[in-house]
């Protein structure tokens, strides 16, 4: 959340998942202590390694001042900065998360994830509006469990999908993923084409869906909804991909050319519309949502 | 038996076997009759496989599906279908190896065919890729599945995949976007699609041609999310899981019937469709006519929507209707005036 910004951030704290050691001697919790104090004042580029006051980047929409680099957005901070404020209204926020698979450690990493995120589930629907223009909302979060796609995850972005259909309103979708939820097997993998089968309905109603990709965005969500867009967007420097990059490398066994699989690379190739940067984006879709509506009163 | 051929959990029938060929070769030389004795081994041996392929793990399943000498889409192309045409690329890039496709008849009933496609052997798996697709096969596939559609023609999709593949040229070109749009025009493409996992059903690069009214696994054909490999590898950091991954995962027919997956399983001949190919053959053949005319009952409208719907309704949620809505959260009044001035910035610095 913006507020978040301005001290206490999950972006800006200590690493995610580091425990306090309480066996640890008192001069390396000392330094740990110190390095705490300092992660809360300011950020190391993950690019540049230029160190940011955290504040600075806030009020840079998390993005470095010195090299453009764009840090990952929680979808609280992202609805915040791209919706106009109080606009939104969220739905199937009832939607939550079961074990189907009875997979071993699932229940557990859910609830890690449920504990350290203000959200429920990887994506948050809803409706909204950017410039007046009234929209359908759906934003995903990779700080949730890589953002990957469950059935819940699925069903959320299905519901958006239909209420964009049945409100006749326009689509957003932030897409943010490493791929579909390992822990819910096929029915992670069915998600796919439930949301895609979705997305044609709303396409031959004539409605229009603009996909937005941040970083990352791979796997069965990059293989489905988030490619279907009238009008697809990347953000400045996200990887989208299908295969990671790793994986990638791992069967050719050979190294990636520069840039491979960034927002710009895929523009190169045709698979994207523009690629934006953050401050643009809320801009950029406004533009879109004012010549659409233009068309319709024509 | 050729022994190298027989997996490791059939090693039990590997002795029974050694013991039956002696037996012969001993007949033979000394003009014995055996033949009672033998017959008495062959039965057992027969009770043996029974008695594994009854009891086998997911883990033994998968390997079964990815068995060199399992019957590839071409070999069951040609063993069901009385006349078939492959056709060749996607007009746009090139022509894929990995998967193909054409028309046929199987019986009286013209059909689009497609499928995956491996080699036995080294030489050709590389020139098939190993049945990994590039966006070019699954874009020859829409082509001609929409082909299927303009002459009315039933759609039969084979799959037997590892997965799309994974490579610098497949992403250049948009695996995702090439395996996204063949999903959303499947949902609505206007005749039958009927697919069959017959092997491996490896994710996306499986599901990229694997929407359709009815879905169907062979018995000892695997469909996941990621492989078992993989699965292991990423969630507990250790591939040598594999195993314990593909109990996991669920990945087998009678498992993913019961999570409204597929539709039916079609059974194989004792030790799996390579044992006897011909009969593994009929039986899908058989299926295949059955869903067609099944189908042929249906409206177009019907059949569309039992389709969408049956995706629709894929997956498993729960309703928690006391988990309260965030929007109060979003807006920390104390912050407002810091949320404007940042707003105001952002503004400005455009």
């Amino acid at each position: 959340m913006l507020k978040d910004w301005f001290g206490k951030s999950k972006y800006v704290t200590v690493k995610k998942g580091e425990k306090e050691d309480t066996k640890e001697p008192e001069d390396k919790r000392e330094e740990k202590q110190k390095q705490k104090e300092d992660d809360q004042l300011w950020t190391k580029c993950k690019e540049c390694e230029e160190i940011i006051f955290n504040k600075k980047l806030a009020q840079n929409l998390m993005v470095c001042p010195k090299c453009g680099y764009h840090f990952r957005l929680t979808a609280l901070d992202r609805l915040s900065i791209t919706v106009d404020e109080n606009s939104f209204e969220e739905f199937a926020e009832d939607v939550d998360t079961g074990d189907p698979l009875d997979f071993p450690g699932y229940q557990d990493k859910l609830e890690k994830a449920k504990r350290e995120n203000t959200i429920n589930e990887a994506v948050i629907t809803g409706e909204a509006a950017i410039e007046e223009y009234p929209i359908v909302i759906a934003v995903m979060d990779f700080y949730f469990m890589g953002g990957s796609m469950g059935s819940a995850v699925g069903e959320k972005i299905t519901r958006a999908v239909e209420k964009s259909h049945t409100s006749e309103k326009p689509l957003v979708i932030f897409s943010t993923a490493g791929g579909a939820r390992m822990q819910e097997g096929m029915l992670s993998l069915m998600q796919m084409a439930k949301t895609s089968a979705a997305v044609r309905r709303l396409h031959e109603k004539g409605i229009l869906f603009i996909s937005v990709l941040t970083d990352p965005t791979s796997g069965g969500v990059t293989a489905s909804y988030a490619s279907l867009g009238d009008i697809i967007l990347a953000e400045q420097g996200a990887l989208i991909a299908f295969a990671g990059p790793r994986v990638i490398k791992q069967t050719i066994s050979k190294k990636l050319p520069e840039g491979f699989q960034r927002a710009e690379f895929l523009l190169e190739h045709g698979m994207v519309d523009r690629v934006v940067e953050r401050k643009n984006i809320r801009d950029n879709l406004a533009s879109i949502l004012k010549i659409h509506r233009t068309g319709e009163e024509f | 038996m050729d022994e190298n051929k027989l997996l490791d959990f059939e090693k039990p029938l590997l002795e029974l076997n050694k013991k039956i060929e002696e037996l012969e070769s001993f007949m033979k030389e000394k003009n014995i009759d055996l033949s009672s004795e033998i017959k008495r081994l062959e039965k057992r041996a027969e009770n043996v496989r029974e008695e594994i392929y009854n009891n086998l793990e997911p883990w033994q399943i998968l390997k079964i599906a990815r068995h060199p000498e399992r019957p590839l889409t071409l070999d069951y192309i040609d063993q069901i279908t009385d006349e078939f045409i492959e056709f060749k690329g996607d007009r746009r890039f090139g022509n894929d190896q990995a998967l193909v496709g054409g028309i046929g008849l199987i019986e009286d009933i013209p059909v689009t065919i497609l499928g995956h496609q491996k080699g036995k052997d080294t030489k050709v798996n590389i020139n098939r890729n190993f049945g990994m697709a590039h966006p070019e096969g699954y874009r020859k596939a829409m082509r001609l599945m929409r082909q299927a559609e303009k002459f009315g023609r039933p759609v039969v999709n084979l799959i037997n995949t590892p997965g799309a593949y994974p490579g610098i040229g497949a992403e250049k070109r948009g695996q995702a976007e090439a395996i996204a749009t063949n999903l959303m025009e499947m949902s609505g493409l206007k005749t039958p699609i009927i697919v069959i996992i017959t092997g491996e059903g490896g994710s996306g690069g499986a599901l990229g041609i694997g929407l359709g009214d009815r879905i169907m696994m062979m018995e000892f054909s695997y469909y996941s999310v990621s492989s078992p490999e993989a699965c292991a590898a990423i969630l507990w950091k250790n591939s040598d899981q594999a195993e314990e991954a593909a109990a996991a995962l669920k990945l087998t027919a009678p498992d993913l019937m019961e999570l409204g997956v597929i539709d039916k399983i079609i059974p194989e001949p004792a030790g799996g469709a390579h044992k006897d190919q011909k009969k593994a053959a009929e039986i899908l053949k058989s299926e295949i006519i059955t869903a067609v005319k099944e189908l042929s009952e249906l409206s177009e409208e019907q059949m569309l929507e039992q389709r969408y719907s049956k995706f629709r309704d894929m997956g498993e949620h729960i309703i928690k209707p006391d988990q309260g809505k965030i929007r109060e959260n979003l807006i920390d009044e104390d912050r407002k005036e810091d949320d404007q001035s940042l707003k105001r910035e952002n503004i400005q610095s455009k």
